[in-house]
């Protein structure tokens, strides 16, 4: 601070801006859209917490009545077999729906990431910012979620608690690779539905969040293993049905790390791409 | 900064380093060459403004000296400082009015400023502060906390602008500032930036409105094609390019053809447009009379004096906007 003043003296500046380190920076970004949140969370409610919680009413209560507890759901109740994974399903779309239009928007309609960038504020750290964001936003929709599931009795332990941090892991491993979708598109967006209804849709059916993936033909079975979904599921189930060994359960967070970190470089490059051109 | 070695910036306090200092600087888009080679050099406290029609490159100069562009050849130096090293450092100490107004339209007025000056390390108390003191200077206080939405174009142009002085910068730097805006929301933006100016703050403007860089600029360059055409005081180039009046002949469609021949000795020059016919001379009354005497009977005539208009047309041969 003493310094920066003397260098202002020295120069006769007036300006009294000055850098802020990166962290910060990226949480000013999660600040001004919290105050954006503060507004509008009404509005995305449905989509972000109400919608798994229906999902949960329906599925794990209402048609889980008529499923048998058997080997497939571990000879539980079929609604403790279904909620952890429908909070992972629920965060992935929550997060991947976040980083499509919202994102492009930044780039193309309403162009604030530019008068974002034209600050001491750089590409990468608006794009920390939107990672922390969209983690937070999750992980609230999550926490909700979870509370809700409590009052179904959809929990058997206190391993739920850790159901709520997998599902952020995975939600924004793919919400950080839509986010290099978004910033490489020019468009209107229209591919952003195709990845909706061809990519993500098929993702959650078959990525072992209603039955387990043993029960897909085995020649497509391996689409389940590069799903992030499935391995949020696998790991979400671990912590509160148990069952899952030290090294699978590495493995899953392999991947989802791998994911997050090969997405968010992705991205970097592309928002410094269209950001600084 | 210890006391023994000279600072550069501090051994001659009366002789300030330039703000902005442009070597033949070059911006490319893949094949395109938007800018080819621009020397300038902007002083502290004066209004330096780039004239020139759409597609000039004024656009893609002002965004390397915002240092959110890097150029792609030559040398820059804003504020003493290099962009390509010190980017967020300069950008810290200049206000920028993009071309697009880039507001958050979702939020309120007071939020877009809050919010901005936040990214500048400012804290709470002291954008409160700050965003209160601009919506007053902009006169947007009695719509502080509406949605940026539902403002007029002309509103959200001068939120732009007092977003834009969040940091109390020292280089501001406005992409055509008034473009879109009606002649009286112009007329109130101009009476902001003057006061800006009497307050000390170097103005850079890009402008293809010849009366906009006229009113408000000490000095300017004329862009076209990405080259500077020519630099001075907008009373300077119009006295090197042009003559002190201007004789404006318009005629019904058709009969214009061979006009300007006739009327060629009247004047030091004489310009054919497709709509009117401009002869240029420092008695533009008399050469009224003398276009009559020879029986050109134009539909209408107006004697003005010469503007920037003139400057450019007679550099390049072309309206400034057409
Ligand atoms: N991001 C960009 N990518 C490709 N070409 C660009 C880009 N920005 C500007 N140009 C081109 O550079 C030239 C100069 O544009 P610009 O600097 O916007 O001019 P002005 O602001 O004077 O209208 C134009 O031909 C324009 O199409
Ligand atoms: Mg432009």
């Amino acid at each position: 601070m003493a310094a920066g003043a003397e260098t202002r003296a020295a120069t006769g500046s007036r300006a009294t801006g000055r850098v802020v380190g990166s962290w910060r920076a990226a949480w000013l970004r999660v600040e001004a859209h919290w105050t954006w949140y503060r507004r509008y969370w009404r509005s995305s409610l449905y989509s972000s917490g109400l919608q798994p919680v229906l999902f949960l009413a329906a599925m794990g209560l209402g048609f889980g009545s008529q499923v048998e507890a058997g080997p497939a759901t571990g000879g539980l109740a079929y609604v403790h077999y279904v909620a952890p994974a429908l909070l992972v399903a629920g965060a992935v779309q929550n997060a991947i729906g976040e980083s499509s239009y919202p994102v492009l928007s930044g780039f193309k309609w309403q162009q604030d990431y530019y008068a974002v960038t034209a600050t001491p504020v750089t590409a990468g750290q608006l794009l920390g910012g939107q990672i922390i964001w969209i983690a937070l936003r999750v992980g609230i929709a999550c926490v909700v979620y979870t509370l809700v599931a409590l009052l179904f009795g959809a929990w058997l332990n206190a391993g739920a608690l850790l159901v709520v941090p997998i599902g952020v892991f995975a939600a924004v491993a793919c919400g950080a690779a839509i986010m290099a979708v978004a910033a490489t598109t020019y468009n209107e967006g229209e591919r952003f539905a195709a990845i909706f209804r061809f990519l993500v849709m098929p993702m959650i059916l078959f990525s072992g969040t209603f039955f387990p993936i043993e029960q897909i033909p085995a020649a497509v079975r391996w689409l389940a293993w590069i799903s992030p979904v499935w391995h949020g599921t696998e790991l979400a189930r671990g912590v509160t049905l148990g069952g899952l060994d030290v090294w699978p359960a590495l493995g899953h967070l392999t991947f989802l790390g791998a994911l997050l970190g090969v997405s968010a470089a992705l991205a970097r490059r592309y928002f410094y791409r269209r950001l600084v051109v | 900064m210890s006391g023994e070695t000279a600072d550069p910036r501090t051994a001659a306090p009366t002789v300030t380093a330039p703000m902005v200092e442009a070597k033949a600087l070059v911006k490319r888009f893949g094949d395109v060459e938007a800018v080819r080679g621009v020397d300038v050099q902007v002083r502290t406290g004066e209004a330096f403004g780039f004239l020139g029609p759409n597609g000039a490159g004024k656009s893609s100069t002002m965004r390397m000296i915002a240092s959110t562009s890097p150029r792609s050849d030559g040398d820059l130096r804003v504020l003493g400082m290099d962009p390509d090293l010190d980017g967020p450092r300069i950008r810290a100490r200049l206000g920028s009015v993009p071309q697009q107004d880039t507001l958050d339209t979702e939020l309120t007025v007071r939020q877009n400023l809050q919010i901005y000056g936040r990214y500048f390390g400012l804290s709470r108390a002291e954008v409160r502060r700050k965003a209160t003191e601009l919506m007053e200077f902009a006169q947007l206080s009695d719509r502080a906390d509406d949605l940026v939405d539902a403002l007029s174009g002309g509103m959200k142009r001068r939120l732009t602008i007092a977003r834009s002085l969040v940091n109390d910068p020292d280089v501001l730097l406005l992409d055509e500032p008034t473009t879109g805006l009606d002649p009286q929301a112009r007329h109130m933006l101009w009476d902001r930036l003057f006061r800006l100016k009497a307050g000390g703050v170097t103005l850079i403007i890009t402008s293809h409105y010849m009366d906009e860089v006229e009113q408000l600029c000490d000095r300017l360059v004329v862009m076209d094609d990405g080259r500077i055409v020519a630099e001075g005081s907008p009373s300077e180039l119009i006295a090197r390019y042009s003559t002190r009046e201007v004789l404006e002949l318009r005629f019904p469609p058709g009969e214009q053809g061979g006009v300007a021949d006739r009327v060629a000795e009247f004047g030091e020059r004489v310009e054919e447009l497709p709509d009117r016919v401009l002869v240029y001379t420092g008695d533009g009354e008399r050469a009224l009379e003398q276009v009559h005497g020879r029986d050109v009977r134009p539909v209408s005539s107006l004697v003005r004096r010469s503007t920037l208009e003139d400057v450019f047309l007679r550099l390049t041969g072309r309206t400034l906007v057409d």
